[in-house]
């Protein structure tokens, strides 16, 4: 299991915090991304959205950071603290 | 080297003199205090959400990067979180060093790279409802004109 969760206006979008997901077909950030945007509608800005940014176990990852079972992997807008 | 998200609000002048504290060496504090702009962008509050966890590990990283890139004594970062006023202090970044250019640069770079890497996201009340403040790309600027520092030195 994956835990994913969600942050800010992408939390918003999706309704939804965060959950666990059997995912152990994915082993990047991008096959995640492309297995959530696959249960379409809402889910579809995890294809369309260029600025979404990832995070594999609390440390920023790109679309070829490694996941495996058992990691928490978070998705967000760009950050906007300070 | 101290880092602190919290809800609280925060002395500004007590944070400033506890980086020099007991330390005569210290020959310059260089500090930073980010303020809730409310006036002409209409914002009547702010909410602040970030990432239990990253956020503590992001901004300790980027304390870290400092302390290998400057001759730097002590830092103090602190964020706050949840709903904030126009005018209330956000964040608080202080740095004492030997010198004053080792001070403002750290403190300068400290501030530039969490408003690029540290988890949190802000959200502005304004009278016809809230919006998710979009991320700048000066803000990217600031940050990368500093160079990938990280992991090098």
């Amino acid at each position: 299991m994956i835990k994913l969760l969600y942050f800010a206006s992408l939390r918003e979008t999706l309704g939804v915090a965060g959950e666990e997901i059997d995912a152990s077909g994915c082993t990047h950030v991008q096959e995640l991304r492309a297995h959530l945007a696959a249960r379409g509608g809402v889910w579809n800005v995890f294809a369309t959205s260029k600025s979404l940014r990832a995070a594999v176990n609390q440390a920023m990852a790109g679309a070829d950071g490694a996941v495996k079972d058992g990691d928490e992997v978070a998705f967000f807008p760009p950050v906007t603290g300070g | 080297m101290s880092v602190s998200v919290q809800e609280a609000d925060f002395d500004t002048g007590a944070e400033i003199a506890a980086l020099s504290r007991n330390d005569d060496g210290a020959g310059a504090v260089a500090s930073f205090v980010g303020l809730v702009r409310g006036g002409s962008d209409g914002v009547g509050a702010m909410s602040l959400e970030h990432y239990p966890g990253m956020t503590e590990k992001a901004l300790a990283e980027i304390v870290a990067i400092a302390c290998r890139r400057w001759d730097v004594r002590r830092v103090r970062v602190i964020h706050r979180i949840g709903r904030l006023l126009p005018g209330e202090p956000i964040a608080f970044v202080g740095v004492a060093s030997s010198h004053r250019g080792d001070a403002f640069a750290a403190c300068e770079f400290i501030m530039d790279y969490l408003k690029t890497r540290a988890p949190f996201w802000k959200k502005e009340e304004t009278a016809t409802g809230s919006r998710w403040v979009d991320a700048r790309e000066t803000d990217d600027a600031a940050a990368s004109r500093w160079g990938a520092a990280e992991g090098r030195d």
